[in-house]
């Protein structure tokens, strides 16, 4: 009964339903809607219906097989039946005889496969798609991720005018498979603004719209391509994504959560964007910067990538336990941020998807294990704790010359944990059950054989050795994962979702020859980010409107097609950027220690041991107020709040994609948050002094925040907004409304005047616009 | 037109809402009028389910997980035995211990010397249930309780043998049992989440929670766990600012939901609908949240069973009151945390804290809900991760030792929700290490759970970028034997 009425209920909503109904049966096999490939690929269509059908009962798992039948390698699947040596699951060419197609063709629900309580079924389209495998010979193939990426030919396409360049291709093609055609090039106001958070995760001023709206020029767009590129906040955008993969905190993590000052290191990051360090210079200085042959502080400092995971400070605690959690912790960061492979599922036995053995990880694992390191150095103590050995010291002069580029503010002692080796190698183990104390065979550094072999003529077995395995032309995997992570930064999805799992268990790449296509290209130009990065947004595919119509929600839900503009909530960080900047408050220096801007009382109290610099939350004044989101001190156990809620990285361990939650705690923030509020006061007050009418200073304050020029509609509202407010505040009300923040108040502004017009900037900054990559 | 589809629902909702203005519902929550709620579910997952509606006649409608975070001791708590007491110190015979692999902090041992429980056991009730003296609350309710001793995981340490608990699998972003439930069954309440998490820690040794144990995983996040905390916003955020009524606040989303619809018109994106109910949501959680936090108005005999702590915020005691009164409000879904199980070391002493601090509450929970009518449509459940070793871990002294963590067998225990009362199901062998019989995986305790609450585990099904993902991830049986 009370189905049938929630039926009634959504009635005039069923053609919504069924489309969405629809999109999700779309799986990555069915998409084609019924058009059989020319040729079936294993990759592709063979191995996910197999995978998600079949293996479970008939894969890898020895445990769980039904019938002694596996169907994930060749040799079994085409092996005679245990049960029946004249029977062969899979005959090649011929389906009629292979008992895979008999068995999930029956008509006997005794014999069918998937058996119907499993509750799987193969839809028709799948069964054609399994037949003309077979027909076709039944090749399996190598995993795709681990075979070289090959630079094809740029497709052809039947709309030959609206690729920019080759990317265009590519999209344009898969759209034109799947009936999709692309929406028109976005307005220059959305597309400025999209422009600026992607490049600088700030919105564009005032100026810069003007200026943009006035070039009717042809190259308008790629001018200001090219001028966002050479502004420093492009550094601090840019080093975003990899103070997440690299696990940056300013605390040490573990029980007393001390303070550590790493934040050079940061620094550093910014600078190598800035300065367009080539991606392969950039990884090999933060992986080996120490062995190589003289380095220099700069090269030191980039080690502190490898430093940046959780130390414990806690008495007691079995150090080789520690100090193995650490080797493993750069071995994981090794593998799901540089490499896109889960390779932690093979320390404690053989990956259960992937090709790699447990040995192979503790082969990897010997990278990182010969640091001059222990798992506890102290405990919780002074500055000469805020960093653990190895160590280096930046003194005045250094950030004078050779590390000019470290916001040093006063001529205290600074430390960063960086790489260092003893003079003897330390032995590697394979350490039986992941366990650090039962050892077993003893490995030599090495690599994943099915990824690429580790030529030992070529590399020495050290990390400098490994940095260039990593960047060997062969490396079927490094291009392809840092292409993708940048791709999701401005597409907002990853050609291959999971960006940090290309194995087998991970997602299919959206554009397999795409991705090929840039990871080769992107390699063939010296792993130029910059270059990369402008490619992506010159791209048709990325100036396209993001509106999005029925037909296309219905198709493509998730956007994978890109016959839209990306829209997506941008990041934490950046949503107090955009409040900061457009209220004028934003503090634009960059670098040095982290601050503590307002956050909500007894956070830190509460969950603190009371030790250690860290203990109470110190509130930062002035200035230090109005930093960028990436500036505020992250403390490990207890992340700041605003920026959880908006799903920023809590640091813990490597990771390379955030989540884009939309929840009432994100509204709540918005609508409370001091920080929004204040900045709402403020930019209110500026805008009430200068000289224009009402309707103006709307206009402006819309401008500034949302980047567009308000419609009459939208004035409209918010001029009525306003004149209510200003007849229903009182003068008390408006006087305690006022007092947030501890940016002085403009006195000279009637009260009741500035806290109903500072309403209708906060209402603004709520506007899901405003946060809105548009 | 190309958005008509949306047009479509626009021009129904907009009837709607001028015909609201015209009755002059001045305050009427004008976001909720403009964009209808139908993208709360993201996509429709399966023939067999309509989200919000269950599959058959539910037992229960809501669920208070008391989750014991670290892994209570059996041996101490309820699974009682006297041959450990009677084999102490001498080593677990290896037939016991088979290949039980270890974690780090055993494995090393070189010997695994047996330790009996610390505290003496009696037997209580008419179901006769072996109690510990640490739990004397407890014992009073054992009749109303369905003990497993026969639970066992597959994790052996903390966070993949909580993820595994709340999500069915050890590792990835897979939502979590509240938020499959809110999914599923939709909301009663529509002023406060669906599925709220409270955290409260003792002083025993501690293991970390994090917020991944409530994700919604691929779900959509309206199936979130929210985070309640002790203090003057219990949720962050929560207050307006000063100076700003209540009316105010109404009038200001009023006008961002007009503002938001327009650029819902341009856009198209059901993102811009989904955003304008998360306001709603958050207005409306500012009035209800408050009320249903404030537990000063509790009557006295309500303070006198869950002991003086409920009105201490942030304590176990007063999580346990809340859990009440959320439920009681209609909340599906509300999931407690309490750190400090982890007893490898020092466990007579940090146990008996442990007791202390949780005891009282958890069975003044169950008689709270049984004196209130609610036990029957609520599943109470109490249990940790994982269970504790046979043998000790450290040196096994005079008056001290610990437990390793252990997966093979465990012991939880469930009221109310349609699960049998007075009944202890499943054994475990006279070692307390391995299971003697009705073994219950994790994945057969979800599904029992799922099916109380009127869902089929083999048909709550999401389909999320082309596999199918369940709670109970590819297997699980109803326990039957312990349905009411």
């Amino acid at each position: 009964m009370k189905r049938y009425i929630k039926l009634i209920g959504v009635t005039a909503f069923v053609g919504l339903m069924l489309y969405v109904t629809e999109a999700c049966n779309n799986t990555a096999a069915t998409y084609q809607g019924g058009k059989l490939p020319q040729t079936v690929s294993y990759n592709f269509d063979i191995r996910p219906i197999l995978s998600d059908k079949c293996f479970a009962c008939h894969g890898p798992d020895e445990n769980k097989r039904e019938g002694g039948l596996r169907l994930d390698t060749e040799e079994a699947a085409y092996a005679a039946l245990k049960e029946n040596p004249n029977a062969f699951p899979v005959v090649p060419g011929k389906p009629e005889a292979s008992h895979v197609f008999l068995r999930i063709t029956t008509a006997d629900s005794s014999l069918l496969m998937p058996p119907p309580a499993s509750h799987l079924k193969l839809s028709p389209y799948e069964i054609q798609l399994i037949e003309k495998w077979i027909r076709q010979g039944a090749r399996y193939e190598k995993h795709w991720a681990f075979i070289p990426p090959v630079k094809t030919e740029v497709p052809e396409v039947k709309d030959q005018d609206w690729p920019q360049n080759e990317i265009d291709y590519f999209i344009l093609q898969k759209m034109e498979d799947n009936n999709l055609s692309p929406n028109k090039e976005a307005d220059k106001e959305r597309l400025l603004k999209r422009l600026s958070l992607d490049l600088l995760g700030l919105p564009p001023t005032i100026e810069m719209m003007d200026e943009f709206l006035a070039d009717d020029s042809p190259d308008a767009y790629e001018k200001m391509v090219d001028r966002l590129l050479q502004l420093p906040a492009y550094g601090e955008k840019m080093a975003l994504h990899w103070l997440d993969l690299a696990r940056y905190a300013d605390s040490h993590g573990y029980q007393d959560d001390g303070y550590r000052t790493q934040w050079p290191w940061r620094d550093w990051v910014i600078h190598a964007f800035n300065t367009n360090m080539p991606y392969d210079t950039f990884v090999t200085w933060q992986l080996a910067g120490d062995l190589l042959p003289e380095p220099t502080k700069e090269h030191l400092l980039a080690t502190g990538f490898n430093r940046n995971h959780k130390i414990t400070e806690e008495g007691g605690v079995i150090p080789e336990e520690y100090r193995f959690m650490y080797v493993a912790d750069r071995t994981d960061l090794l593998g799901k941020g540089l490499l896109g492979i889960t390779m932690e599922c093979a320390q404690c036995h053989d990956h259960k998807y992937d090709p790699f053995s447990q040995k192979e990880y503790y082969q990897l694992y010997a990278f990182f294990n010969n640091i001059k390191e222990v798992g506890i150095e102290s405990v919780i103590g002074g500055p000469e704790t805020y960093a653990k050995k190895p160590l280096m010291e930046i003194s005045n002069e250094d950030v004078q010359s050779i590390l000019r580029f470290i916001n040093k503010p006063d001529t205290n002692n600074l430390i960063v944990s960086i790489m260092g080796e003893p003079d003897t190698v330390r032995k590697t183990h394979v350490l039986i059950r992941g366990n650090y104390e039962t050892f077993g065979e003893e490995v030599a550094p090495g690599t994943p054989a099915s990824i690429l072999p580790f030529d030992s003529s070529k590399y020495t077995p050290n990390r400098l050795g490994l940095a260039g395995w990593l960047f060997d032309k062969s490396n079927p995997l490094t291009s392809r994962v840092y292409t993708n992570i940048l791709w999701q930064e401005f597409f907002g999805r990853g050609i291959v979702k999971t960006a940090g799992d290309f194995g087998m268990q991970g997602e299919l790449p959206s554009h397999p020859a795409l991705l090929d296509w840039l990871a080769a290209d992107f390699m063939e130009h010296d792993w130029d980010i910059k270059r990369f990065v402008k490619q992506m947004v010159m791209t048709a595919t990325y100036r396209q409107s993001a509106i999005v119509t029925k037909e296309k929600l219905a198709t493509d839900p998730e956007n994978i097609y890109l016959a839209r503009g990306p829209r997506y909530r941008i990041h934490a960080e950046f949503i107090r950027d955009v409040v900061l900047a457009s209220s004028g408050l934003l503090n634009t220096s960059i670098g040095g220690p982290s601050v503590k801007p307002y956050q909500p009382e007894g956070l830190w109290e509460g969950a603190t041991s009371g030790r250690g610099l860290l203990s109470i939350y110190v509130q930062d004044h002035g200035e230090k107020l109005y930093r960028r989101g990436m500036y505020t001190l992250i403390k490990r156990t207890v992340p700041p709040p605003t920026m959880g809620i908006f799903d920023a990285s809590n640091r813990d361990i490597c990771e390379v994609t955030r989540l884009k939650t939309n929840t009432p705690l994100q509204a709540l923030v918005m609508m409370n948050d001091p920080t929004v509020l204040e900045a709402a006061r403020v930019l209110a007050a500026s805008l009430l002094k200068e000289d224009s009418d009402q309707e103006e200073k709307i206009a402006k304050a819309f401008r500034r925040i949302v980047a567009r020029k308000p419609t009459a509609k939208e004035v409209t509202i918010l001029k009525d907004y306003y004149t209510s407010q200003l007849l229903s505040i009182d003068e008390q009300s408006a006087a305690k409304m006022l007092e947030v923040g501890e940016y002085p108040i403009d006195s000279s502004i009637e009260k009741k005047k500035l806290a109903a017009f500072m309403r209708v900037v906060a209402t603004i900054y709520n506007m899901e616009e405003t946060i809105t990559k548009t | 037109m190309e958005k008509d589809m949306l047009e479509h629902g626009f021009s129904w909702n907009r009837r709607r809402f001028l015909s609201a203005l015209s009755l002059g519902v001045g305050s009427v929550a004008l976001g909720s009028l403009l964009m209808p709620d139908l993208f709360k579910n993201g996509s429709m997952a399966d023939d067999d389910l309509v989200p919000g509606i269950p599959h058959f006649a539910p037992k229960a409608k809501r669920v208070i997980y008391l989750f014991q975070n670290g892994a209570p001791s059996q041996q101490e708590l309820f699974d009682y035995k006297p041959k450990l007491r009677e084999m102490r110190g001498i080593e677990i015979p290896d037939s016991v211990r088979g290949n039980q692999r270890l974690t780090g902090m055993t494995a090393h041992q070189a010997s695994f010397p047996l330790v009996g429980s610390f505290v003496d056991f009696k037997q209580y009730g008419q179901s006769r249930a072996w109690v510990s003296d640490l739990m004397p609350y407890t014992a009073k309710i054992v009749d109303d309780l369905c003990f497993i001793k026969s639970m066992y995981t597959e994790a052996i340490n903390h966070d993949p043998a909580l993820t595994f608990l709340q999500t069915g699998a050890q590792v990835g972003n897979r939502p979590s049992m509240g938020a499959w439930l809110s999914y599923g069954l939709g909301n009663e309440n529509k002023n406060l989440p669906n599925f709220t998490v409270l955290l409260s820690r003792g002083v025993g040794n501690g293991q970390g929670v994090y917020s991944k144990l409530w994700s919604n995983g691929f779900l959509d996040s309206v199936h979130q766990g929210v985070q309640f905390s002790k203090g003057e916003d219990p949720v962050l955020y929560l207050r307006d600012p000063e100076g700003m009524s209540r009316k105010e606040r109404r009038e200001m989303l009023d006008k961002l939901a007009e503002l938001n619809h327009l650029s819902y018109q341009e856009m198209g994106d059901p993102e811009i609908a989904a955003k304008v109910q998360q306001y709603e949501m958050a207005y409306r959680m500012q009035t209800a949240v408050p009320d249903v936090m404030d537990l000063s108005k509790e009557p006295d005999d309500i303070v006198k069973l869950y002991g003086p702590d409920c009105l201490v915020p942030g304590t176990y005691a007063a999580n346990c009151l809340l859990a009440r009164k959320l439920s009681e409000n209609g909340v599906r879904f509300v999931q407690l945390y309490h750190q400090g199980w982890d007893q490898h070391g020092n466990l007579p002493y940090e146990i008996e804290q442990q007791a202390k601090d949780t005891d009282q509450a958890s069975a003044a929970l169950v008689t709270d809900l049984k004196q209130r009518g609610l036990l029957d449509e609520t599943l109470v459940i109490w249990g940790g991760e994982f269970g504790r070793t046979s043998y000790t871990q450290g040196r096994l002294t005079a008056d001290n030792y610990g437990r390793d963590h252990h997966p093979r067998c465990f012991t939880i225990w469930m009221a109310g929700g349609g699960i049998k009362p007075g009944v202890v199901y499943g054994e475990t062998d006279e070692f307390g290490y391995n299971i003697a019989s009705n073994p219950v995986h994790v994945h057969d305790f979800q599904a029992t759970v799922l099916h109380q609450l009127g869902l089929d585990h083999e048909k709550l099904i999401y389909k999320h970028l082309g596999r199918r993902y369940r709670l109970t991830d590819v297997s699980g049986t109803v326990v039957k034997d312990i349905i009411a």
